[in-house]
């Protein structure tokens, strides 16, 4: 049997860090970075006494994650310790959740090749987040910061509902955009923000039974979690395949290597002794709660979409890819806002932006420039200021560059389109007078030539001409 | 008169007049302290000079003596632990923020390692010695407070109450100790031993005190989720109220199998003196009192196992100087670092929490302890307190429980229920026995009546003048 007799199961717990100014538990500063040890106090140090606070702020991000995520709000939940030894955990318990989480039962809906699917959410909780270990480099021992320790994360429990790779991957950048589109996390994967513990499992085709699964720990990375499932699958399906079994364990994927480790041994299999955290009481959610913080939801994606079809005649695609990130939706809409062309400014963020994003691995989030700035530079090229490609040539300079409004970089490197039928007219006469064989060829029928000059002019005036004006002249002048 | 002989109010009279300030008081007490402690061993830290240095600053303040569980910012709070021999808090409880502006800390008491015990014998650097007859322990765990007030060696003291701590101790050395409702007091800064257990109360000389030592420390805290947002109120008021038809409820299940009958007798005469002194007295049952042992020890222990994790030997406390690994860091930092009361009790805590266990042990208890709360507020629908002995015995000779942890644990067997279902209880001297040993008596009260039992313990009180009767004699 080959890969495709076999069918991918995948479930993700994506811990998200959330974006409140205080700690869970205590009034520390969630900065991240600072020097090691300096966003700490009693409580999140775990000293002899120190006594654990709720932060308020948690719960209402929590639920409004839970509502974007079509989750039951529990009416009652509380606070857990997880037990378990470690020197990033200073009171060696993590204060989570259990048996009794905030929000239940929800789902969100990914795009897949065969249309809309649903993934199911089986639970988010609230719980903090651990310290962190710097390793010394000349191996004198390990160096505990305890600035992150206490950051408040909630984490996102799905369902077995996703199959391969591809649906892994929509399924967490969808999560990720829901996060940023109603602002409880700031989501940023390279500083730990946002990570997925992947569980893999695989099955014959037709087989309604669950394989055994296998996790992958703090995965921060689309492309980690797509090389890790993809590799991990394979593995399972060789052990099945030469008569094995696949032992359930948590495993390390190294991303150098392209493999997946086992991390733990089995002997070492980890009781946490749960039990009702006794320095919290019950948190209690009312129905009206819930409703105050509905009422402070942004419009979220599915919504931006419809509406973009409808309001913009965007096509669904175009409509997908824009509201795929709160980033590329706010652009859009900001930019569409002040210079009023839906189609043109979508197909800059469709092709252009998106393609320098790719070409540069630069994160929606990290756009430097404004709505404002893309609009001026869409306006520019409608009144025929710039020529399209000379456009293509302002916005690396708006990426790159210090100045990002699209008017001052023209005028700083002089590249206002020549608009100026005398100058077009010498152009043109010029190429002309070069390439008379292209006379010759268009006037036997072959509209190429035609190109040709156009493309000969533009390269004589560095692609300042207007080159509608060019297309005109040398017709004029050919068909004289 | 020496003025240590004085109870603080008292002591705050004669400050009120002017004739004396707390530099006399803070003299006294050093010259006492001086005279006695060899015998009585007390104190794990004293600050003598420090202590006369505060009173240039604070000229009206009274001193008193701190359970060495409550953290001290700048002064060394040990927990009677070697894991914590050396460790300073780098903030005040929340206790001792409301007690700063009028106080003046004696010294750090005595106790058993991190409060689990019933003798003060588990502490890891001294045994504690009991006034009344120096081979007997103070009880425990907040023998070092209740001996220091009995001894007057510190005017009154703070202890802490997780099954008993305070009461019993209180009842072996003659003096009023009250476990306040669980959430009146802010357990911020209290180094946890049972979270849903604990309480910081007062260990005093005599009742008045304690309702006014109850007033400083007693206020809700937004650093502690479970202290309560009940209006602040003056305890003292209910000082000298009437206890005419006060309905007092005497369980069977206190005066039983295991009771020993002078207690038995001189607990049965307290009732006798509140009927004559015109409240109702009646036999009633509390039901669930033969569970309440093994619940407490089991939820205890629980909470314990893990409020215990965090001294690990990584960021304070006691490392093992001898490992070669993270694992041994932890194996044998805390192996060398607890006594072997406080590991018997972390793995015990352990235990019932573990998958396959958690059912049967932690689960049931939570359960029963739910029946225990629904016995009390049952029994309070009828009775305005619950009159029991606050201990099986009297003191008992140093050594002879200490190596029989079951024996050790029924000390507890009149105080712990009333830790598991949060209401308040204060302990107070009956009489003496034969020996010449305080007997005391419990009296509990329903959630937030402090102010009944101030009430009836004052009454009796005043009608025993145990005081006056009796003196420690800090027999050989």
């Amino acid at each position: 049997m080959s890969r495709e007799d076999y069918e991918v199961v995948m479930g993700l717990e994506i811990h998200a860090e959330l974006s409140t100014k205080t700690k869970i538990f205590c009034s520390c500063p969630t900065d991240f970075g600072g020097e090691p040890n300096t966003h700490c106090c009693p409580v999140c140090m775990a000293m002899p006494g120190a006594l654990p606070v709720l932060n308020e702020k948690v719960v209402e991000y929590a639920v409004k994650a839970g509502l974007a995520m079509n989750c039951e709000i529990a009416e009652n939940c509380k606070n857990d310790r997880k037990n378990y030894f470690y020197p990033d955990l200073p009171k060696s318990y993590q204060i989570s959740q259990f048996d009794k989480p905030l929000c239940n039962h929800g789902y969100v809906e990914i795009d897949t090749k065969d249309g809309k699917k649903k993934i199911r959410i089986l639970r988010i909780h609230i719980e903090e987040d651990a310290g962190k270990l710097n390793h010394d480099e000349y191996g004198r021992g390990s160096f505990v910061d305890l600035n992150r320790a206490g950051v408040p994360l909630i984490e996102i429990v799905s369902e077995p509902d996703i199959r391969g790779p591809e649906e892994a991957d929509a399924y967490f950048k969808k999560i990720k955009s829901i996060l940023e589109y109603i602002e409880v996390s700031d989501c940023k994967m390279q500083e730990g923000s946002l990570r997925a513990d992947v569980n893999v499992s695989v099955r014959k085709k037709g087989d309604p039974k669950l394989g055994t699964r296998t996790e992958m720990k703090n995965m921060n990375s689309f492309r980690a979690i797509q090389n890790a499932v993809n590799y991990e699958a394979q593995r399972q399906i060789e052990v099945i395949e030469s008569g094995g079994k696949v032992e359930q364990e948590t495993l390390r994927w190294d991303e150098l290597q392209g493999k997946t480790f086992s991390m733990r041994d089995k002997e070492d299999a980890q009781d946490y002794r749960y039990f009702p955290e006794p320095d919290l009481g019950m948190i209690h959610i009312s129905k009206e709660y819930i409703e105050n913080v509905k009422k402070t939801l942004p419009e979220l994606p599915e919504s931006r979409k419809k509406r973009y079809i409808e309001e913009y005649k965007l096509p669904e695609y175009d409509a997908n890819i824009l509201t795929s990130s709160k980033y590329f939706s706010n652009l859009f809409e900001g930019a569409v806002e002040k210079c009023g062309s839906a189609k043109a400014v979508s197909n800059w963020i469709m092709s252009d932006i998106t393609g320098y994003l790719n070409e540069n691995e630069i994160e929606p989030e990290k756009i430097p420039f404004t709505a404002e700035n893309l609009a001026e530079l869409i306006t520019l090229i409608d009144k025929g200021t710039i020529s399209s490609s000379i456009a293509k040539k302002v916005l690396p300079e708006m990426f790159e560059g210090e100045e990002k409004s699209p008017r001052e970089i023209i005028e700083k490197n002089g590249w206002v389109q020549i608009s100026d039928e005398g100058a077009i007219k010498e152009v043109v006469a010029k190429v002309l007078e070069a390439n008379p064989q292209s006379i010759i060829d268009y006037k036997a029928g072959k509209d190429r030539a035609l190109g040709f000059l156009v493309g000969q002019a533009m390269k004589e005036t560095k692609g300042k001409a207007n080159p509608g004006m060019l297309n005109k002249m040398f017709l004029e002048e050919l068909n004289k | 008169m020496e003025l240590y002989e004085l109870t603080v109010h008292e002591l705050q009279e004669k400050l009120d007049k002017k004739e004396i300030n707390s530099q006399d008081i803070v003299k006294s007490y050093i010259n006492r302290i001086d005279e006695k402690e060899l015998e009585i061993n007390a104190f794990i830290t004293t600050r003598k000079e420090a202590a006369l240095n505060e009173t240039m600053q604070k000229e009206n303040a009274i001193p008193i003596g701190i359970k060495d569980n409550i953290c001290t910012k700048g002064i060394k709070t040990t927990c009677a632990s070697k894991m914590l021999e050396n460790f300073v808090s780098p903030y005040d409880a929340t206790v001792m923020e409301n007690l700063n502006n009028d106080s003046i800390i004696l010294g750090k008491l005595n106790m058993d390692e991190f409060a689990m015990g019933a003798a003060t014998e588990y502490s890891a650097f001294k045994k504690t010695r009991n006034p009344w007859n120096l081979n007997k322990v103070p009880g425990g765990s907040s023998g070092g407070s209740a001996a220091a007030v009995a001894a007057n060696m510190v005017p009154w003291a703070l202890g802490s109450d997780t099954g008993g701590s305070i009461r019993q101790p209180a009842s072996f050395c003659g003096v009023v100790g009250l476990k306040p409702t669980y959430g009146l007091v802010s357990r911020y800064g209290l180094v946890a031993f049972a979270s849903s257990l604990d309480q910081i109360g007062p260990i005093t000389k005599d009742v008045t005190d304690c309702a006014i030592l109850l007033n400083k420390i007693a206020g809700t805290d937004e650093k502690d989720s479970t202290s309560s947002n009940i209006e602040k109120r003056d305890y003292t008021k209910a000082i000298g109220k009437s206890i005419k038809d006060l309905k007092i409820g005497l369980p069977k299940e206190y005066f039983g199998e295991g009771i020993n009958e002078e207690v038995k007798k001189a607990i049965l005469d307290v009732a006798k003196k509140y009927e004559q002194m015109g409240a109702i007295v009646e036999e009633c049952s509390l039901e669930t009192t033969d569970y309440a042992l093994a619940t407490y020890y089991i939820i205890a222990c629980a909470e314990a196992s893990s409020n215990l994790g965090r001294f690990d030997g990584i960021r304070y406390g006691y490392r093992s100087s001898n490992f070669n690994n993270l694992k041994e860091i932890y194996s044998k930092s805390r192996s060398e670092g607890f006594g072997p009361e406080v590991k018997r009790r972390i793995i015990l805590g352990t235990y019932v929490l573990s998958s396959g266990y958690y059912d049967a042990y932690y689960k049931k208890a939570q359960k029963v302890r739910t029946l225990v709360k629904q016995d009390f507020k049952r029994l309070f629908e009828k009775y305005d307190v619950l009159l029991t002995p606050t201990s099986p015995t009297v003191a008992f000779d140093i050594g002879t429980k200490s190596n029989n942890p079951l024996e050790m644990y029924l000390a507890d067997i009149c105080t712990v229920s009333v830790n598991i279902a949060g209401v308040p209880a204060i302990s107070l001297p009956a009489t003496i026995n034969s020996e010449g040993m305080p007997i005391g008596f419990q009296l509990i009260g329903n959630h937030f009546a402090e102010e009944t039992l101030f009430s009836a313990a004052y009454a009796f009180e005043q009608e025993n003048k145990f005081r006056e009767k009796y003196k420690p004699e800090f027999k050989k």
